[in-house]
This record gives C-alpha cells, sequence and structure tokens, in this order.
C-alpha cells in the first residue's frame, strides 16, 4: 500500500538534488566532454552507413554533436521511444547502421518489446546507446536504470556493454560498428572522466582486462564502479589492503576465461562491483559462472539494492546505496 | 511481378489470383487443422493486387535490392501471406504441406528469419508500422524508388506505437510508404469498433498528414484503382488504403459464421470449404 513519505526535518543541512544529468565526475576529476559524440563523428567520416537517431533526448546522449555534423544523417523522431527503435531496425533493414540513443530507463523498460522483436530476433545491426545508468540521476525511479543490463542480458543476439569512463566510450564507438550484430551500451554524456588512460588500458569488444593486480580481494566490477573501485583500491592502500581490478566492460557475452582465471586464484575475496540492482546484473552473471565451473572463492556483491531507489542528490544516494569509494572501501575492508 | 506494373488491367487474372491465394490458405488451414483463415480470406483480394498487379519483385530473388517490401504486422495473418508467397512463385507449393509444423519455414505467427519474402518478424502486433518508416527513411537515403507496403490489422489501431508512427510518416512525408489496413471490425476479444472505438479512421489519418483512401477491400476493381492512386498520388505524404473486408470471403459458410477472430472450422469442413470456394468461382 502506498504510504507518503514524512516531511524531512528542518535546520538539517541537505545536499540538492543536482541536473537531471548530474556528472558523476567528482570536484577536480580529469574530464572530457561528449566523448560519444564527438567519437560518432570520428567514425561517421569514414563510414556513410552511420546514422544517428533519438527520440527528443539528442542533446541529452551528446548526439547533438553527431547532429550538428551530419544533419542529414540524423534523425530526430520525437519523443516515442517504440518508434525510435522500430524505425531503427527498419533503417538497418536497408543497409544502414543506426546508432539510437535514449536514457536507458525507455529503452530498457518502455521499448522492450521493439527492441525484442524488430533488432534482436531479427538480428538488425542497430547500436542502442543510453544514457542514465543504474543510479546515475537523483530523479527517483522514473530516470533510475537499475535493471537495464538484467533486462538485455535476457535478450538473445544483444551484445551489453557498460563502460568506465571518456576513454574506454572513445573506443568502444569504434569497436561496437566493427561488429555485426546489435548492441546496447550504457552512456556517460556531458563532462566524463578519464580514468583508465592512466593504466595504458584498451577497450576490447568481449574482454575482460585486469586494470590493476592485488593480493587479498579481487574486484570485478564494470561501468563506474571499476572507477569507483581503482579509488577504493588507493584508499585501502593506505591500510596496507592490496586488492586488484579486473574490468568486466562486456557484461555480454562475458569473457568466462578472464574471469575465471582471476577469480580461480586462490586466497582472495571476490567481490563483484557494479552499478546495477543485484538481481540479473554482473554480479549474478559472475557468481552463476564461477558456480557452474566450480570455481569457489568467497563472494560477495556491491550493487544497487532490489527496491525502487530514493530520489536525491547523487552523492548522498551513492553513499546511502553502498557504491560510493568510500562505502566500497569500507565494505571491502569489513569483509577482509 | 517486376513486369506487372506494365500489364494491362486484367482484373479477372486477378481475380484467378486471389481464388489461388484463398485456396492455398484453405489447403494450409486443413494440414494445421486450424488457422486464421477468416482473415486469410478477407484479405485475399488486396495480396492478389499487391503481388499481381502493384508491386515490383523478383520470385527468383526475394532479396532483391529494387524491390518493394511487403511488411505483414499482423503476423497471424502469415496464412494468407503464405499463400500468396506460394502464387507469386516464392515459396515451393509443396512447402504448403508444412504450415505451422515442425522444421516448416511456414510458422503460424511469421517471422522474417523463416520464410523467403517475409520482410518482418510481426505477432507482437503494432510493430509493423514503425519499421516501414525506417525502410522508408532508408529507402530515401539510398534515392531508391521502391516503396514500402504494410499491411496491418484494424486492431492494432490501439496500439500507441502505431499512432507514433503514423504521426512519424506524416513528419517526414514519407510517400514511398503505402499502409494498408485490414477493417475486418474483429480482433481478439470482438468487434473491434467496440473494443476501442477507432472511427472516424479516415479523418483521424488525413489530419495526421496522410494520402488516405477508403474502399471495398473485397472489390478487386476498387482495390485496384486505391493502388494505382496511392501509388501515383501526387502530394508528398504517406498513403494509407483502409480496406474494408469481409471475414471467411468466398466461403458461404464462413462468411455466415458467427464472427471470431478464431474462427472454428471442423476437420470435414476444408473440405467443404474448398468445393464452396470453387463453386463461388464458377458462379
Amino acid at each position: 500500500m502506498k504510504t507518503v513519505r514524512s516531511a524531512p526535518q528542518p535546520g538539517k543541512p541537505r545536499l540538492t538534488t543536482s541536473a537531471m544529468i548530474a556528472s558523476i565526475a567528482a570536484e577536480g576529476q580529469k574530464t572530457k566532454p561528449a566523448p560519444f559524440g564527438h567519437a560518432l563523428v570520428e567514425l561517421a567520416r569514414s563510414r556513410p552507413d552511420v546514422v544517428g537517431m533519438t527520440a527528443d533526448l539528442g542533446k541529452y546522449t551528446d548526439l547533438h554533436i553527431f547532429a550538428k555534423e551530419f544533419p542529414d544523417r540524423y534523425y530526430q523522431m520525437g519523443m516515442a521511444e517504440q518508434l525510435l527503435f522500430g524505425a531503427a531496425s527498419g533503417l538497418a533493414a536497408e543497409g544502414f547502421m543506426p546508432f539510437a540513443t535514449t536514457y536507458a530507463v525507455f529503452a530498457s523498460r518502455r521499448a522492450y518489446d521493439f527492441i525484442h522483436q524488430t533488432i534482436a530476433e531479427e538480428d538488425r545491426n542497430v547500436k542502442i546507446v543510453c544514457a542514465l545508468p543504474g543510479l546515475t540521476s537523483g530523479y527517483g525511479p522514473s530516470h533510475q536504470a537499475a535493471e537495464d543490463l538484467a533486462l538485455f542480458r535476457a535478450m538473445p543476439n544483444m551484445t551489453v556493454i557498460d563502460p568506465c569512463d571518456a576513454h574506454e566510450i572513445e573506443q568502444l564507438v569504434p569497436a561496437i560498428a566493427a561488429h555485426q550484430g546489435p548492441v546496447y551500451t550504457r552512456l556517460l554524456r556531458g563532462q566524463v572522466p578519464v580514468v583508465l588512460d592512466e593504466y595504458d588500458y584498451k577497450f576490447e569488444l568481449g574482454k575482460a582486462k585486469l586494470i590493476r593486480d592485488g593480493k587479498e580481494a579481487l574486484v570485478i566490477s564494470s561501468g563506474i564502479m571499476t572507477m569507483r573501485a581503482l579509488e577504493a583500491a588507493q584508499i585501502l592502500k593506505d591500510d596496507s589492503i592490496d586488492i586488484a581490478v579486473l574490468h568486466v566492460p562486456t557484461i555480454k557475452p562475458l569473457d568466462a576465461d578472464t574471469i575465471l582465471r582471476e577469480a580461480g586464484k586462490s586466497g582472495r575475496l571476490v567481490v563483484v562491483a557494479e552499478n546495477h540492482t543485484t538481481i540479473g546484473g554482473l554480479g549474478e552473471a559472475v557468481a552463476a559462472l564461477l558456480m557452474r565451473s566450480g570455481v569457489h572463492p568467497p563472494f560477495r556483491q556491491i550493487a544497487l539494492p532490489d527496491e525502487f531507489l530514493d530520489a536525491g542528490a547523487l552523492p548522498t544516494l551513492h553513499y546511502r546505496y553502498g557504491i560510493s569509494t568510500a562505502e566500497v572501501a569500507r565494505q571491502i575492508k569489513q569483509w577482509l | 511481378m517486376e513486369t506487372s506494373t506494365n500489364a494491362l488491367i486484367n482484373t479477372p487474372r486477378l481475380a484467378d489470383r486471389a481464388y489461388n491465394i484463398r485456396r492455398n490458405a484453405l489447403r494450409m488451414g486443413e494440414v494445421q487443422g486450424q488457422g486464421y483463415i477468416a482473415q486469410a480470406l478477407d484479405i485475399s483480394d488486396v495480396l492478389a493486387v499487391a503481388y499481381f498487379h502493384a508491386m515490383r519483385y523478383r520470385p527468383e530473388d526475394p532479396s532483391w535490392e529494387g524491390r518493394d517490401r511487403f511488411l505483414l504486422s499482423n503476423g497471424h495473418y502469415a496464412i494468407a501471406l503464405y499463400a500468396a508467397l506460394i502464387e507469386a512463385g516464392i515459396v515451393p507449393e509443396e512447402e504448403l504441406e508444412t504450415y505451422g509444423s515442425d522444421e516448416s519455414r511456414l510458422p503460424m505467427s511469421g517471422m522474417a528469419s523463416y520464410t523467403p519474402g517475409m520482410e518482418m518478424s510481426g505477432g507482437s502486433l503494432g510493430l509493423g508500422l514503425s519499421i516501414a518508416v525506417g525502410m522508408g527513411l532508408g529507402l530515401k537515403r539510398k534515392k531508391s524508388e521502391a516503396r514500402v507496403y504494410t499491411l496491418f490489422s484494424d486492431g492494432e489501431l490501439d496500439e500507441g506505437s502505431v499512432w507514433e508512427a503514423i504521426q512519424s510518416a506524416g513528419h517526414y512525408k514519407l510517400d514511398n510508404l503505402i499502409g494498408i489496413v485490414d477493417v475486418n471490425n474483429q480482433q481478439a476479444d470482438g468487434p473491434s469498433t467496440q473494443v476501442m472505438a477507432f472511427e472516424p479512421l479516415v479523418d483521424k489519418l488525413q489530419a495526421f498528414g496522410w494520402f488516405v483512401q477508403r474502399i471495398n477491400g473485397n472489390d478487386l476493381d476498387a482495390v485496384v484503382a486505391a493502388f494505382d492512386a496511392a501509388k501515383s498520388h501526387p502530394e508528398p505524404k504517406p498513403r494509407m488504403i483502409v480496406a474494408d473486408t469481409l471475414m471467411g470471403k468466398g466461403v458461404p459458410f464462413l462468411e455466415q459464421r458467427e464472427k471470431s477472430h478464431f474462427i472454428r472450422v471442423e476437420q470435414h469442413e476444408w473440405q467443404l470449404a474448398l468445393k464452396a470456394l470453387e463453386a463461388g468461382r464458377q458462379a
């Protein structure tokens, strides 16, 4: 039954909800503007089959960069996500490669059947690029796509990606274009942190990469949680705790060999960290892989709870749900 | 066929085509003991005109780049489209015996990956026009003169996505898109106009920027004229043919049977239906 929340206590200092698309960059962090938009423009110069499509969210998915450069290759479909993906299937059927953008909530929840039937079942070469993945908006469940990875993992033919930063997004654009078939990728837009360049990292579709090694725990992570895990590693280092971070940007197909190799090294706690509900995402994918393969390290999950998440300021929410850097470090330390 | 656009309009010949499509559909229905036969019979005249008067295609090369695309949004009408594809020589007639069976390329609900000449996977209703919009945009990008025909049912008018597509086709002035809505006034839960009122349909579609014709979809001359006008209409608008049809058309005892989305046919009645169809042809 619906209950309305109690009014907040007066006088208590509070963070305010940021813009709908709050930057996830920390104060002073190195960032790049609109990495997806610029990478798509670069790709489109050599790929005349690339077209851009959106459902009234061009500006909010960095597709406006492409639209400005290639106005005649840009299709505004209006605020109509089912049409967006059906039409993307039609353009793909005619030999084009649509990059279709919206928010993750709308692709996964509103247009699921359209993507399932017209794109995945027909194996159309559509790249679905979605902003506001997981908990990256303080607007509440309407804009928080906590379950998108679970939904798209369950769809046959679909490749599923959760990138960490601007460096990775720039690299994944040509990589998913080189892959024939439907792809769902989460998108970070606006001023996007640059993290992985310092680790000599290169995105390869379907590959997990060990970003740092460590003796006590192995964090297997995707998306922004790899950034958080790397930050947490620095904090834990001060406590003389040494953790490894395995970045798994391709959620499906999962890089089973690398995950089993790293998780199979004895003596380490395995923690899967994801900006996603505990249900059906990277954590459960890894857990099932380990169980099927007879690899049984101590196992923990850092993920969003199975509940409708609160509205509010992102730092508050990331702390509340255990995905802030400090909370990641605290939980790992507690489990060791 | 590729050459058919140049052929003389020959309604008796189209009547033969429509007869053969109905006959193929009834034979498939008999194989399976069921099927959306009443819909197949109502839409056979439209399919005869589409495949043997209006559309360009190469039977031996169903994915020929220059073909007109035919999207079957209402995937449960597959029995009718298979009947037309067999008549058009795109699907071999002997496969008719496999309809709805294991390993068949003719499943009960149409899917692009199963059947030559099937352009989309329908069945989840309301998908076709959205795909058609993308294909229409794509064909214009390629400067192709091919057209996209999309058949859908009056029940699909309940789906919001259909109106998203109708609005966008008007916005993009997709004059290479020809929609055909089968108004047989029957959907799963009853008469379509009672399940969810959709009239005045012509006015609505016109208000969305479409060139609209409403015809008796079982009058071959009217269907031919509507397809011709849809192709030749000079305004840069998408085109819609609203085809009022009679379920069971051509088999009097099915025309008169109580209307239902999934009309009941007893096993012994399939042969009776084929005989009734033939009798009607001779009359």
